[in-house]
């Protein structure tokens, strides 16, 4: 009874979290965008933080490598992921790299970031291996590859990550698109695996999945992490220069970080405009392309490429944490020696009691915050199912205006309302803060294929007696165990990365792995990278895992509910 | 800036209401007894790190107070952060007790009167400190007054491989020639990185003929002049420099896996022992030196300084008296451990304390005292601001 009552106020909470911080940090930000910052002496409106910010010699660049970078890896990472699905879905070797998946996805972007970087630079494993035998190197060519002007390191380190992102998402909605027969049609009517499958199930497909693509792109488009990492630094990228203006000593820079902010929001939608004009345009073009009837010639060779640029990724991750785990037990290791000239504990021993306090805050943290969402995110969509509370089209871009807003553009702004309300520094405010970011991830993993449940099953229960309570605790949720799990994954994973949330929000009181980490990288002690790179992909991992495991467990004796 | 600088000037003697009184060292202790500090230093350095958790092990041990170390990538979002908490009205008990401080930052905070004080020169362990041999009065010119304590003395060195790079190099000018021969063997952190900013401070120092101009104030006169020389210098290295400067490393710890690779010949440091614990920690060959040009290199001291709003001011007095101790002192300097310069007068402390000291093994690649050679002052932080911007321009967007 008590549900029944507490249901509808689900959803106007759920908004309140997400919306209420984001809303009072763009407040904050568009005041001194427009040159109103009374803390320094400055009263607006004023335009002047523009012309600064336009007046800044390295805007275009960085501007170009913001939409380039976003819009290149999102590209990159929906294609390999669309063909392979296309060609190898059901295969062993797509089973083989569904195993791999949750390795992959557990990883954080800064740890994989390392991997690679730790790979492809001229000293780096890769180099290692062919030298000086292949390539007659005895000393590291003096290339630049990390850090490149055009950004081509930096998509690479996004590509890695966003593959197994929307692999996941995708195998979540494979379950709902009837995949297997449609294939058994268009297989008899004689079209290719990959000709078939893009003609028949991408579009369905690809309609679960849209947001997440939406959220790659924004994320793509103003990532930090990844960027100070991989990304060029003559100019940086848009959000780099953000942050580096909103952390600047001098106030009255804030200000022309606040515009940049609004420049970076702007940059996004328009992105996402420009995305939602492609998927009319491809969707035209598509349609005449079913319509021409082409059975597929190519497809072989198709399929050989999506397989070789997935392993592809998903080696640069995995090898990436081998060699992070070399570095956390190196002693000295000079080039071009495949491995150090000795191995040792120490690493382990001087880093390693801190990262065990800051795997507890993290594992803490992340738990509440994921438990939170989950209910939350149910409680919302059971409302819809039940009260007919749906949000509109409309609606639903207000839920994922956290993960398109650029965290740079609000999160100063964030920080002066939680002081203002009192909650200041600590564990709860930063849990409030993660909860922003994880909200959406959670519902956006979890709201399509809750919705695309069949609601026969829900009848047919009541049809048996079961009040709308029974139907969602002993039908509707133990059927959706697969996407609940996955989603509590993707959630967890996301307060796992949260950098600047927990830094700003926690007055760097409260020290995740991944605030640990990051401070060490600036320092560029490999050593210390490895051990914390570690222990963050272990934090995460466990949860991916269970979301894979569980389920085939609990149904291995239910082939239905089984995807594909 | 300046406005505020001016109210806040009016407004400062109103507040430190209830504030611990720094010359009653009793009452400070008795306060600091169960306190927690929250000190924020930057995080880059595992030495460094491991150096603040034996301090934080020490004061718990010795009054009871709690220390932790938030780490920091940028010692400026700690000013942003009390600069934050201002302006929230967040006047008691802020998130930061304490900051590994100086330079422009301290300029900064002290401008904006977000600091405690005076204190410093009111700790016990001031008696010890060598106020007249080393600049812990002045910090970038800027006086200190009081309002941060110093707790080590830095240099730049230059560190080599001799395995690559046998021969010290006198001057800048000579480094020019050599990275001329030798290109792709050199690179700076990219300013407005502290340590990137201080190599365009010591070419200037080095080439200006006279650069007492420096320790003035900047003036829109005389800083084109002043600095043509350097950007000259500049243009002629950058193509030279790894990666031909169309990539910079973050900072000067990140260019120590850099020489290890063989990737880099030469850096700089601003760490006299930082070479020598990194050979210990296996971050760099055994084969690494250093050496510090023939007209000297650019000193400073680091600091610490309590926030206005701390609520744990009696504790983070206690934690900056022990860093002035003997005692944290010896142990900042064993090149085993941290490697830094002490601010300590060695006349002033007892022979047993000195002792330790000059027991201590400098390690393979540390200069001593002597061979580290005349300490140039820091320019007036505001030629490092302008330069640093000015570099931006020219080569942090260039590519």
């Amino acid at each position: 009874m008590k549900t029944r009552r507490l249901l509808p106020i689900l959803p106007v909470l759920t908004l309140l979290a997400m919306l209420g911080p984001v809303v009072a940090g763009l407040y904050g930000t568009a005041l001194p965008a427009f040159g109103h910052l009374p803390a320094a002496g400055l009263t607006g409106p004023s335009l002047n933080p523009f012309f600064e910010l336009f007046d800044w010699a390295g805007l275009p660049r960085a501007v170009m490598l913001s939409l380039g970078v976003g819009v290149g890896a999102t590209v990159i990472a929906l294609t390999i992921v669309m063909l392979l699905t296309a060609g190898w879905s059901g295969t062993r070797a797509f089973r083989f790299l569904e195993c791999l998946l949750s390795p992959l996805l557990s990883v954080p972007h800064a740890a994989a970031a390392f991997g690679l970087a730790f790979l492809i630079t001229p000293s780096g494993w890769i180099s290692r291996a062919l030298s000086p035998a292949v390539t007659g190197w005895d000393r590291p060519p003096d290339l630049l590859i990390v850090q490149d002007p055009l950004g081509l390191t930096m998509m690479a380190g996004l590509v890695i990550k966003e593959v197994p992102f929307l692999l996941l998402i995708t195998l979540a909605a494979l379950g709902q698109a009837d995949t297997t027969r449609s294939m058994a049609v268009a297989q008899a009517l004689g079209y290719g695996r990959v000709t078939g499958w893009l003609k028949t199930v991408f579009p369905r497909v690809y309609a679960q999945i849209r947001l997440a693509v939406y959220v790659v792109l924004a994320y793509s488009m103003s990532v930090v992490d990844v960027a100070v990492i991989l990304g060029p630094n003559t100019p940086p990228s848009l959000s780099v220069y953000i942050v580096r203006l909103m952390s600047d000593p001098d106030l009255a820079m804030r200000l022309q970080g606040a515009a940049a902010a609004l420049l970076q929001l702007g940059l996004v939608i328009g992105a996402l405009i420009i995305w939602r004009i492609g998927e009319v345009v491809v969707a035209a073009l598509g349609l005449r392309w079913i319509m021409a009837g082409h059975r597929g010639k190519i497809d072989p060779v198709v399929g050989a490429f999506a397989l070789l640029a997935s392993g592809a990724c998903a080696f640069a991750v995995v090898v990436g944490i081998v060699v992070l785990g070399v570095w956390s037990f190196a002693g000295f290791w000079s080039f071009p020696d495949f491995l150090p000239d000795q191995f040792t504990l120490r690493n382990w021993m001087r880093f390693g009691p801190n990262t065990l306090a800051a795997l507890g805050e993290t594992a803490l943290i992340a738990g509440c915050v994921t438990l939170v969402a989950l209910v939350l995110t149910i409680g919302c969509l059971e409302a819809e199912y039940r009260h007919g509370l749906t949000l509109s089209q409309r609606g639903m871009w207000l839920l994922y205006l956290p993960l398109l807003v650029p965290q740079t553009a609000f999160l100063p702004g964030l920080q002066t309302l939680m002081l203002n309300i009192g909650a200041d520094v600590g564990r709860v405010p930063v849990m409030l803060a993660h909860l922003v970011f994880v909200l959406p991830y959670v519902f956006l993993s979890l709201a399509d294929p809750f919705r695309a449940w069949d609601a026969r099953m829900g009848t047919i229960a009541n049809a048996l007696g079961a009040r709308p309570d029974r139907v969602l605790w002993a039908v509707r949720l133990p059927m959706l165990l697969r996407p609940i799990l996955t989603a509590m994954a993707v959630g967890l994973s996301v307060s796992v990365g949260q950098y600047l949330a927990t830094l700003l929000i926690g007055g760097g009181r409260v020290a995740t792995l991944t605030t640990e980490a990051v401070a060490l990288a600036s320092g560029g002690d490999r050593r210390a990278i490895g051990v914390y790179g570690l222990m963050q992909t272990g934090a995460a991992l466990v949860p991916f895992t269970l979301a894979l495991i569980v389920p085939a467990i609990v149904w291995r004796n239910r082939k239905g509910l089984r995807h594909g | 800036m300046k406005h505020l600088a001016i109210l806040a000037a009016l407004i400062a003697p109103v507040s430190a209401f209830a504030d611990p009184n720094p010359a009653d060292w009793d009452a400070v202790k008795a306060e600091a007894a169960g306190q927690t500090v929250y000190w924020n230093a930057w995080g880059g350095s595992t030495t460094t790190n491991d150096f603040l958790a034996w301090v934080g092990s020490r004061v718990a041990e010795d009054y009871g107070v709690t220390l932790e170390h938030v780490k920091l990538t940028d010692t400026a979002d700690a000013v942003t952060r009390v600069l934050a908490e201002k302006q929230a009205g967040e006047d008691d008990d802020g998130a930061i007790d304490m900051i590994w401080i100086n330079g422009a930052n301290f300029a900064a905070m002290k401008e904006a009167d977000l600091l405690f004080g005076p204190y410093a020169e009111q700790l016990p362990n001031w008696a010890v400190v060598d106020v007249a041999g080393k600049t812990v009065q002045t910090d970038f010119t800027v006086p200190t007054d009081g309002y941060e304590s110093p707790w080590a003395m830095a240099q730049v060195v230059f560190v080599h491989d001799t395995a690559d790079m046998p021969n010290d190099i006198g001057s800048m000018a000579e480094l020019l020639e050599w990275a001329q021969a030798n290109p792709g063997r050199f690179s700076y952190p990219q300013p407005p990185d502290f340590l990137g900013t201080t190599f365009l401070k010591q070419v200037l120092v080095d080439i200006l003929p006279d650069p007492s101009v420096l320790s003035a104030e900047v003036t829109d006169d005389n800083y084109a002049e002043v600095t043509a020389p350097l950007w000259a210098y500049l243009d002629e290295l950058t193509p030279n420099l790894w990666r031909e400067g169309k990539a910079y490393p973050a900072t000067g710890t990140a260019m120590f896996p850099l020489i290890a690779d063989d990737e880099l010949d030469l850096s700089i440091s601003f760490s006299p022992g930082a070479a020598s614990t990194a050979i210990a920690n296996f971050e760099l060959p055994d084969t690494v030196r250093t050496f510090v040009l023939d007209k000297g290199t650019i000193g400073n001291a680091s600091f610490v300084t309590i926030p206005y709003n701390s609520g744990s001011k009696a504790g983070a007095m206690v934690v900056a008296n022990f860093l002035m101790s003997p005692e944290a002192q010896a142990r900042a300097q064993d090149p085993a451990i941290l490697g830094y310069g002490t601010v300590l007068d060695m006349e002033a402390i007892t022979a047993e304390e000195r002792a330790v000291f000059d027991g201590l093994e400098l390690g393979i690649a540390t200069l001593t005292p002597a061979e580290l050679g005349t300490v140039q002052a820091e320019p007036h932080p505001s030629w490092a601001t302008r330069l640093a911007d000015d570099w931006a321009d020219r080569y942090g967007v260039s590519q």
